[in-house]
């Protein structure tokens, strides 16, 4: 989709920060990121300690700074409130901005220009590893991030499923444009499926049975544990599929929630799986190297299916669909296996997430995870690969950064999707094309351009 | 043989014949006209060739060979191409993106090679991009590729239209309408860009039209259609001196004084 490119500069302070960060390449805003958490490991505790903070903020201040606004909610509802913990507020701001913000500014800005000259280079080389360099890097960045605390490790964990997860729905709701509300099921039944898998061959339990197997390798089979969840999802998929898809209409939507509820139902009732118990126990196989590696395989399977003809296809059922009969493509193949391929991968976002949190019950996936996802798919934006990671991203993160707020939180939430639906009907980042070669290339400074 | 022989070809929505024993045999690289007053089911018809609706009755053969009863993505790659009356574009989409997508039948890569970026998938994208920009340019629209198609002026959302029929390449092409709602200069072009087509590609045009003028210009042969029923066919001078014809248009009353 094209994008205009030649904008003319805003002015005041929007001006400032685009002529600002204009220059700087994908590899100057890692570098400077890197420098962030490097900055960070080596003293966030000292300059914690000396803003006051108790230790180092966790999400970048915001759950400090919600502490204090959850503290003020409670006392309205009578419970004391310390006026002194009023100053973390400044203080986590202090922090964010001495640790993150300013770091990566300068850094990035001043790293522009031989960032630009490595870009160009690698530009010039192959696509591949010029991409292998820079997810090394965002790598390097995540894995750093996450050693300074476990409660981190296991969010960014959660985030990542999440990014994977929103992208398999905006495949069916966004660029197919039905509206699906059986995702969760698809999710339980791949984190089902592959922990069936995983425990119940490897792992002495007492739903499953003693191991099956047992080798010193055996965390080499987790990907076929993940793959065999997908399958399981993808296939429970055609049963939603070939009913809903003879007829157009609100048909999927109905069809799906009867699905989902169906499929936890099932999942309550079979004691064989734990029943609402559900399996625990799963080995520690998922590891935020694994993750990462199958997000980033998820984003680029999915990116090339929608960018090709057949993946157009989907958009074109979506604007009309007899007149992409017309044009020779065939419509029901194309749904069917769009909605298949979501639910394939939803089932190995749920196969991720059952071995990060090593249990998975039929709780996990009720109406409130359907709400999560959709929240993250229409605030990111349809039909765009970027908008699924920032929406699944920035809800995450709120999610947690609110949970001090408690049930404040499921206000404040929907209020903020509200507000996205009246200014940007279609979600932040909508029907924007991801491409890969565009966000690694050099920039040049704004005045070059002009 | 006939390129497209349609033989006594009758269509009923519940208890209303929309169309009547219509017979029709159009050859390779002739240009066919159908008119008639508003409501005679000449959409209709097309409607049934292309396989939207399946005639009641009635045998339609594509190339020797019936197209009764198939899908209308499947008629569509047998080499029938259509545009619509009110166009049906994909309002996300560019102007290339809509000439590529009407190739999906030439696509053999399958989906494997739509998730894995395959070498053969690139070879028959460009391929398929190639052959979009030259229908861009033979229907002058090639410095649009990149447009979104809901930003453009009718005139060149009728031409994406056409460049998106012509790319599943086929033999005989299906022009609902296709001057409805433009001013008199953009007449005059849209005349040219078919002769044109017609000319450099040499395929069969099948066309309903409202305006006599560009139907009695444009065509070979033309059938009037009235209730559905075929009352009249023949070549422009024959249609416009039948009295039948003049009556359908025009009322009785004019036709007796």
């Amino acid at each position: 989709m094209a994008t205009n490119s030649t904008q003319p500069p805003a002015h005041g302070w929007r001006g400032t920060l685009q002529q600002f960060l204009a220059p700087i390449p994908a590899l100057g805003f890692l570098l400077g990121m890197l420098a962030c958490v490097l900055i960070e490991k080596g003293a966030g505790e000292g300059l914690a300690g000396l803003l006051g903070l108790p230790k180092i903020p966790i999400l970048f201040g915001l759950v400090n700074i919600f502490n204090v606004i959850g503290g003020v909610v409670h006392m309205i509802k009578g419970a004391p409130f310390e006026v002194a913990s009023l100053l973390q507020i400044p203080a986590s701001l202090a922090y964010f901005a001495l640790v993150y913000l300013l770091p990566l500014a300068i850094v990035a800005r001043l790293l522009a220009k031989p960032a630009n000259q490595v870009a160009g280079g690698l530009q010039g080389r192959s696509l591949l590893i010029s991409v292998l360099i820079h997810l090394a890097l965002l790598y390097a960045v995540l894995h750093l991030w996450t050693t300074v605390n476990d409660y981190r490790l296991i969010t960014l964990k959660i985030m990542l499923v999440a990014v994977l997860f929103t992208l398999s729905l905006n495949v069916i709701n966004g660029y197919m444009g039905e509206f699906s509300c059986s995702h969760p099921g698809f999710m339980a039944i791949g984190a089902y499926m592959s922990s069936l898998f995983t425990v119940g061959l490897f792992v002495d339990d007492k739903v499953l049975g003693a191991a099956k197997l047992g080798f010193s390798m055996a965390y080499l089979t987790f990907p076929l544990a993940l793959i065999f969840g997908g399958i399981a999802a993808a296939l429970a998929a055609l049963i939603v599929a070939i009913p809903s898809f003879k007829t157009r209409g609100d048909y999927l939507a109905i069809i799906s929630l009867a699905f989902l509820f169906i499929v936890k139902s099932l999942f309550e009732n079979l004691q064989g799986l734990g029943g609402a118990r559900g399996i625990s126990g799963q080995p520690d196989w998922a590891s935020l190297p694994v993750i990462f590696i199958v997000v980033v395989v998820g984003i680029w399977v999915i990116n090339n299916f929608v960018t090709s003809s057949l993946g157009k296809a989907l958009n074109a059922v979506r604007d009309d669909e007899s007149a992409a009969e017309a044009m020779t493509v065939n419509t029901r193949k194309t749904k069917m296996a769009a909605f298949m391929f979501g639910a394939f991968w939803a089932g190995m976002a749920g196969g991720l997430l059952a071995h990060v949190l090593r249990y998975v019950n039929p709780a996990m996936f009720g109406i409130q995870k359907l709400a999560e996802v959709l929240a993250m798919v229409y605030f990111g934006g349809l039909n765009s690969v970027v908008g699924s990671i920032v929406g699944a991203v920035s809800i995450s993160l709120l999610g947690e950064a609110l949970r001090p707020l408690e049930i404040f939180k499921w206000i404040v939430i929907p209020l903020l999707l509200i507000l996205v639906m009246i200014y940007r009907p279609t979600g932040l980042i909508a029907f924007r094309e991801f491409d890969i070669r565009k966000i690694l290339r050099p920039k040049g400074s704004l005045d070059e351009e002009v | 043989m006939a390129l497209l022989q349609i033989n006594h070809m009758t269509h009923y929505f519940g208890g209303l014949r929309a169309v009547s024993d219509f017979n029709l045999s159009i050859e390779a690289g002739q240009i066919r006209g159908l008119i008639g007053p508003n409501g005679a089911g000449k959409t209709t018809i097309f409607n049934l060739i292309t396989g939207i609706y399946t005639p009641t009755e009635g045998q339609v053969e594509f190339k020797g060979e019936s197209i009764l009863g198939l899908q209308p993505n499947q008629i569509a790659s047998r080499g029938i191409g259509r545009t619509f009356q009110d166009l049906r574009l994909w309002r996300h989409m560019t102007v290339l993106e809509h000439v590529k997508l009407a190739r999906y039948s030439k696509l053999t890569y399958g989906l494997m090679g739509a998730f894995f970026d395959t070498p053969h998938r690139n070879r028959e994208e460009h391929e398929s991009e190639a052959r979009a920009r030259e229908l861009l340019q033979l229907l002058g629209i090639e410095h649009l590729a990149d447009q979104i198609v809901t930003n453009l002026p009718y005139g060149a959302q009728r031409r994406v239209e056409m460049a998106r029929a012509l790319a599943i390449e086929p033999q005989i092409l299906f022009l609902d309408e296709p001057t409805v709602g433009m001013t008199p200069e953009e007449l005059t072009q849209i005349m040219d860009v078919i002769r044109s087509i017609h000319s450099k590609l040499g395929l069969a045009i099948f066309l309903i039209e409202h305006r006599l003028k560009f139907v009695m210009e444009l065509c070979e042969r033309i059938q009037c259609l009235v209730f559905g029923e075929a009352i009249a066919e023949g070549t422009p001078d024959e249609i416009q001196n039948n009295p039948q014809v003049i009556e359908a248009y025009l009322g009785k009353d004019m036709v007796e004084t």
